[in-house]
């Protein structure tokens, strides 16, 4: 056969299948039909490139008309809506790790005079307390305003436990079990580094890192650790846990809001 | 015209019409599957409650990334080849908006139906929408992904053009897999690939009209080549 062949696919009753495979006749549309389908992915594309170029300005004005019905919104539904200054749950193991208040506790050992175990009564009600309110500034792009943070300062933790003199790091760990970060004793030793049981006003959440995690203000999210429980002081940054989950997957180890990871965000400190 | 009732075990329904060939449907559920992919490793990702509950953030998002750059493969082999002859013709169909197909839409497919061609408006709507989701979250993820040669506007524009987008996706194809379980023959037409003729003439008269003329276009050489 020459020219345009519908390949046969069998005998179905009367009459034989035909698949459209090979040239057939052209196809012929009335001359009112319009063509719409390029126009309209050129139109898709057109609009996305905008969105790019404008839609932080427009996401900002929506998040604050947005913002009466998410405050008030008693169904979750609106954590599906899109938003830049919501806080997003990020963990890095299968499931949430959980510890009650009552079998919380934390450690701080390593290069010290003494090793120090702490319950949640000691951090909320034995220690000095900070607030502090500052923005939390995820390194994917989402920044929560003005959170108030309440907890110890990682500074005078330290100083109760004794820092040996050969010290240089101090490194975080999460009761996820895989979860680690690390300062150096200078960054470790600032004034906004909290070890913070409450946020938002209440209680750390689970979902959040409660009953206490780690807030480093001026740095981003990933610094914060959550479900902290073991806090060691360090002579050294040793492989592999070293300098810390996320830096080990690329993110710099000095992780200044607006001065590293290769962003410009507006410091947060 | 009033259209004839079908019923299943009408006789003329054992004369099935080829509707969507291997190639096409091959590239349906190849992206189908990508797509479903995206959406839920996306889902998980953003939505608090779902992040909570599932975790493994640095899988997610390896998983959510490497589906996303083979999206656009299914549609680029699906046109690379000779078996492309088929898709190309739909495509063609799928791009062409008539009069009757914005009567369809506003008459929530009351009207229009008479003069009917391979897809109806909704469909069309579907396949153009879905079609250019794909380069529009191609390069809004490629920007979130590797943001550092751009301003930090754009990445915040990107996700904000990503997640509203994937959002009217998911309403998109959720209302798609709805209709498809609701019209169990038009499924079948993209599992096995064909349809009843009488489900051709009743809903796409303007198609069995089309396959009319190719089969007597077919049956004449066939005579021919014989001769």
């Amino acid at each position: 056969m020459n020219g345009w062949a519908p390949a046969r696919l069998g005998r179905l009753g009367s009459r034989t299948l035909v698949a459209v495979e090979r040239p057939t006749p052209a196809l012929e549309f009335p001359p009112e039909d319009r063509p719409v389908g390029r126009r309209a992915i050129l139109g898709m594309l057109g609009v996305g490139g905008l969105g790019i170029l404008w839609g932080a300005k427009v996401q900002s004005g929506l998040d604050q008309f947005l913002r009466p019905v998410t405050l008030n919104d008693q169904t979750g539904l609106t954590s599906f809506l899109p938003s830049s200054e919501r806080f997003r749950i990020y963990s890095v193991t299968g499931t949430l790790p959980s510890r009650t208040d009552a079998e919380y506790r934390l450690t701080v050992d390593g290069a010290v005079d003494r090793t120090v175990e702490l319950d949640l009564t000691d951090l909320r009600d034995r220690l000095p307390q900070t607030d502090l309110t500052r923005d939390f500034q995820c390194v994917t792009g989402w920044r929560v305003e003005d959170v108030p943070w309440r907890g110890v300062k990682l500074a005078d933790l330290l100083d109760d436990a004794g820092v040996s003199e050969a010290a240089t790091h101090v490194r975080f760990h999460s009761f996820d079990g895989v979860y680690t970060e690390t300062l150096t004793m200078e960054q470790a030793t600032r004034d906004d580094v909290l070890v913070a049981h409450h946020m938002l006003g209440d209680p750390v959440t689970r979902e959040h890192g409660g009953p206490v995690r780690l807030y480093v203000a001026p740095m981003y999210g990933y610094k914060s650790l959550k479900w902290l429980d073991r806090i060691e002081v360090a002579t050294a940054l040793d492989a592999p846990t070293d300098p810390g989950y996320w830096e080990n997957l690329g993110y710099d180890t000095d992780a200044w809001v607006g001065d590293s990871n290769g962003l410009s965000d507006t410091p947060t400190a | 015209m009033t259209a004839p009732i079908v019923t299943a075990d009408h006789p003329g329904d054992a004369e099935r019409v080829v509707r969507f060939d291997r190639a096409e449907r091959w590239l349906h559920w190849t992206n189908a599957t990508l797509f479903l992919i995206l959406l839920a490793t996306g889902m998980t990702l953003y939505v608090p409650a779902l992040s909570s509950l599932v975790g493994r953030r640095v899988l997610l998002k390896d998983t959510h990334v490497i589906s996303g750059i083979l999206l656009p493969v299914p549609l680029l082999l699906a046109y690379a080849g000779s078996w492309r002859a088929a898709l190309r013709r739909d495509v063609r169909r799928l791009s062409r908006w008539s009069v009757d197909d914005r009567r369809w839409i506003t008459s929530l497919g009351r009207k229009g139906r008479a003069s009917m061609g391979k897809f109806n408006a909704g469909q069309k709507v579907n396949a153009i929408f879905v079609a250019g989701c794909i380069p529009v979250l191609l390069a809004t993820g490629s920007i979130m992904k590797w943001f550092t040669p751009f301003p930090l506007a754009w990445r915040t524009g990107a996700t904000f053009v990503h997640d509203w987008l994937a959002l009217t996706l998911v309403v998109v194809i959720s209302a798609h897999i709805l209709k498809a379980l609701a019209e169990p023959v038009a499924l079948r037409a993209m599992v096995r690939g064909t349809v009843p003729r009488r489900h051709a003439e009743r809903h796409h008269p303007r198609w069995a009209a089309e396959l009319d003329a190719e089969l007597d276009a077919e049956e004449r050489h066939g005579t021919e080549a014989r001769n």
